[in-house]
């Protein structure tokens, strides 16, 4: 075991010892780590909260849990996902960590607020930890109104807060992230230089800047309504509750892209480095990008097409809402483009890659059918759309966050991380994520109706295949929990440059030193440029 | 030449001139008001409040020295303000149009 | 080329390379967190826009209740506050220090004052029983089956006015924190951006403040004569 060589180098993790060090340290990569912590713990309680669910619905009654429980594991479950695990995952953690490196920066612009982005998101989930022992919630992670605002008896108000706060973590790591790309990069280092992965990373901000806002506001609005009993939502009053709707989904449905956009691309280079190709079409990609960004502001009326929403909206939005996947399939062939005639290799990354390219691709078509009005009135409020919206986010994002993860593990921490038990463990997943959410959308489509924890017995088959399918995707996620914390101690030495890829991220040792390079690097070439030598070829395999 | 373009120092003159626009258009709406202009009361309501926006953004806030970058994100997030209020409106100014019950 | 061990200063910290770059990118980050803020509010004027498109009447006599001469008061004395807080950046410009903090103090107090008339207009409203929500609530002028919607009005009024009033709030502690600066000298020619930042979300919060008082005080006033 050899260990002297990354023991005398200095670098980010033995600069400096002691939970001081770590907690008001403002260097952009421990940061990434406290992220990494936090994010991975909400994650374990959305999981402890699917699991409850998925339990309950082994069998057609409501056995379990009584009806309002079960109207809270499902809230809680959501909560958990979206905001605490979700939303700052791929950026917080693997955003954080190298987007000033990929750009040849220091440290993000602005370090202490980044540390107060995390605070922010470690007091806001403290927040609605604490609702969630207190008793929990049970409006849904909608917070559909007049429900939340007037006759809700669960804790609301504390969980809304808590998700007011972390919104701030969000908008203000967004803030960041522009504010550096656009005043930090390196000499040389023009915007069409720049890696995929900062692109997502900067459109995911525009959309975190000025979509989040428009959900603080709104919950706000729900306070003082249900506190002061203000009547903005109220219909007795002249008011509409439609009007929460729109306010509410004008956030959540770009919230959707701040998901997904991080995790293409975590795909772009992922692809190009088992492609040993740079990305096909840099432009096209980079542009839909911004696209997607852009157009997910447009179309967030799909989610109000059965609300009471005028037709005429309806139309609008239903319209609107085919233009959004056209960025989206554009990435899907250029990735694929890439493949061609690519030096391939399969190494865990490129596992979730291919797994992340299928599974989103299924998951994007079926958000096509809910964008036209007719199907989605049949489907709509069914686990079709559950199967959907999960096809993306943990067939998608999450596949591309584990592939990330597995990707930057030796630069992050000097180690490699067990191939074999890594490739075993994204097959785990693939096959039980599918086993888990593919019954669901023949479920949906027979008619199954969401957040209902009792339904008609000739469903129990195909959810007792989900529940099992759950069961051995948690095996999956259990593994790299387990291989990764013991690579730590005993994992293979990590190499600058492990996969011959290309990237200022790579041409740095590993772990990266404090401030990142030992001088300012100047760049005079692309970000996927194979045909200069970059790194040293180092072990690829 | 800095990001904000201030080797250009603005007199006190410019910025008292700019403050007896913003007073003397204040008394304006007001007064304008009381007066019965039918439905361009608030056409001429907004149409000075955006003036007097400017005023402020232009001189108080430089943006008449800013860079280009600093503009664009102005219009942007008017833009998206402008987004916000128009699709969301265009649910509510077509309630009932169809004459078909419920939409 | 970077020193890793050159000395931070307060106009070049660490992680930049350049003053001016420093100064681009705080002042690229206000203005971003300024646009947060117009989506923040705007999401109050998105509910006021369909409110009011919905119930113009029922807007128009609640308009009239409020005080249309005290609020363009209180509008005047913002753009006051705007001008004293220009005055103070330009002194920041020009490195003259008891300037910077002259002007800030003017800034505060006008401040507290546009406080004291929300203030006192508030009260007003409780008084007269136009308090959403309430069981008293009463608007004189519109029938019976109005006055629920009636408390439409004053619910985004309230919500608008007192969000606006905790942003002068955190203003007012922002200035509170400059001029406790100021007066240590820390602002020069070289470095007065938090003064410069200060100034634009104070504009800003001027700026909402000058759409608010036409869109609630002013609809249809010739209606009241």
């Amino acid at each position: 075991m050899i260990t002297t060589a990354v023991q005398e180098r200095e670098h980010y993790l033995n600069a400096s010892y002691g939970l001081k060090s770590w907690l008001l340290t403002k260097d952009h990569k421990r940061i990434g780590l406290l992220y990494l912590a936090t994010i991975t713990l909400f994650f374990f309680l959305g999981g402890a909260f699917a699991t409850l669910i998925r339990v309950e619905l082994l069998t057609p009654q409501g056995d379990l849990v009584s009806s309002e429980t079960y109207n809270k594991l499902f809230t809680m479950h959501a909560v958990a996902m979206i905001f605490f695990f979700m939303i700052p995952s791929i950026p917080a953690v693997l955003g954080n960590f190298f987007l000033p490196i990929m750009i040849g920066a220091r440290d993000l612009a602005f370090p202490k607020i980044n540390l107060l982005s995390w605070y922010l998101l470690v007091i806001g989930g403290l927040f609605s930890l604490f609702a969630m022992i207190a008793g929990g919630v049970d409006t849904g992670w909608t917070f559909y109104t007049p429900y939340s605002t007037a006759y809700s008896n669960s804790w609301v108000i504390a969980t809304a807060l808590g998700i007011f706060i972390a919104g701030f973590s969000s908008i203000l790591t967004g803030l960041n992230f522009v504010v550096t790309v656009h005043t930090m990069r390196a000499p040389g280092m023009t915007w069409f230089r720049m890696p995929l992965f900062v692109w997502s990373n900067y459109a995911t901000s525009l959309i975190q800047i000025l979509g989040t806002p428009v959900l603080a506001v709104t919950i706000v609005l729900v306070f003082v309504e249900r506190v002061f009993h203000l009547g903005i939502f109220d219909p007795a009053r002249g008011g509409d509750p439609v009007l929460f709707q729109h306010l509410f989904w004008f956030y959540s449905h770009p919230a959707v892209y701040i998901m997904v956009l991080p995790a293409m691309g975590v795909i772009s280079e992922l692809i190009s480095t088992y492609s040993r190709k740079p990305v096909f079409g840099y432009h096209f990609v980079a542009f839909s990008s911004l696209a997607i960004a852009v157009l997910g502001f447009l179309v967030w009326g799909h989610h109000l097409f059965v609300s009471g929403q005028s037709l005429y909206a309806g139309l609008v939005f239903s319209f609107l809402s085919y233009f959004v996947a056209i960025p989206s399939a554009i990435k899907v062939f250029n990735w694929t483009a890439t493949l061609y005639k690519g030096s391939i290799t399969y190494h865990t990354p490129m596992l979730y890659a291919f797994g992340f390219i299928g599974l989103f691709t299924i998951g994007g078509l079926t958000g096509l059918f809910l964008a036209a009005l007719g199907i989605d009135v049949h489907v709509t409020d069914t686990y079709f759309v559950v199967a959907h919206f999960h096809y993306i986010m943990v067939g998608g994002t999450i596949m591309a966050y584990l592939g990330g993860m597995h990707y930057w593990w030796p630069k992050m921490t000097g180690r490699m991380y067990p191939e074999g038990w890594a490739r075993l463990s994204a097959l785990v997943i693939f096959l039980g994520f599918n086993l888990t959410f593919f019954p669901q959308f023949i479920l949906g489509y027979l008619g199954m109706p969401r957040r209902y924890h009792a339904y008609p017995e000739e469903f129990q088959v195909l959810n007792v295949l989900s529940t099992a399918g759950a069961s051995v995707l948690a095996v999956g996620y259990l593994m790299p929990m387990i291989y990764f914390i013991w690579s730590l101690r005993y994992g293979k030495i990590a190499p600058a440059n492990p996969w011959g890829a290309t990237g200022l991220e790579w041409k740095t040792s590993s772990p990266p030193p404090l401030h990142n390079f030992d001088g300012t690097p100047v760049v005079t070439h692309g970000a996927y440029d194979y045909t200069t030598v970059m790194g040293e070829e180092i072990e690829v395999g | 030449m800095t990001g904000n373009g201030h080797t250009h120092i603005d007199s006190t003159k410019t910025y008292l001139l700019v403050l007896l626009t913003l007073l003397a258009a204040t008394i304006i709406t007001t007064a304008v008001a009381y007066v019965d202009l039918g439905p361009f009361s608030t056409v001429v309501a907004l149409t000075i409040a955006c003036v007097k926006m400017l005023l402020v953004a232009l001189f108080f806030m430089h943006i008449r020295h800013s860079t280009k970058l600093t503009r664009l994100v102005v219009v942007g997030g008017l833009l998206w303000l402008l987004i916000l209020l128009t699709l969301t409106m265009s649910d509510f100014l077509t309630r009932g149009i169809l004459g078909v019950p419920g939409k | 080329m970077a020193d890793h061990a050159r000395a931070e200063t307060l106009a070049l910290r660490v992680q930049f390379d350049t003053a001016e770059q420093q100064k681009d990118a705080s002042t690229l980050g206000m203005w971003i967190f300024l646009i947060t803020e117009i989506m923040f509010f705007g999401g109050m004027f998105a509910a006021y826009t369909v409110y009011r498109t919905w119930y113009p009447t029922v807007f128009a006599v609640a308009s009239t209740s409020l005080n249309a001469p005290i609020g363009a008061a209180n509008t005047c004395i913002l753009l006051f506050s705007s001008f004293t807080m220009v005055m103070a950046v330009r002194a920041g410009q020009l490195g003259r220090q008891r300037m910077i903090v002259f002007f800030l103090v003017l800034t505060l107090l006008f401040g507290f004052a546009f406080l004291g008339v929300k203030a006192v207009e508030w009260k007003e409203k409780f008084d007269e029983h136009h308090i959403p929500g309430q069981a008293e609530f009463h608007l004189e002028g519109l029938p019976a089956t109005q006055q629920a919607t009636a408390q439409l009005f004053f619910s985004l009024y309230f919500a608008m006015t007192g969000l606006h009033a905790a942003h002068m709030v955190v203003g007012a502690g922002i200035l509170i924190f400059l001029i406790v600066h100021a007066r240590k000298g820390r602002y020069s020619a070289d470095y007065y951006t938090p003064v410069d930042v200060a100034g634009l979300y104070w504009h800003f919060v001027d700026i909402i403040w000058i759409f608010l008082f036409p869109l609630l005080y002013l609809i249809d006033r010739h209606l009241g004569k």
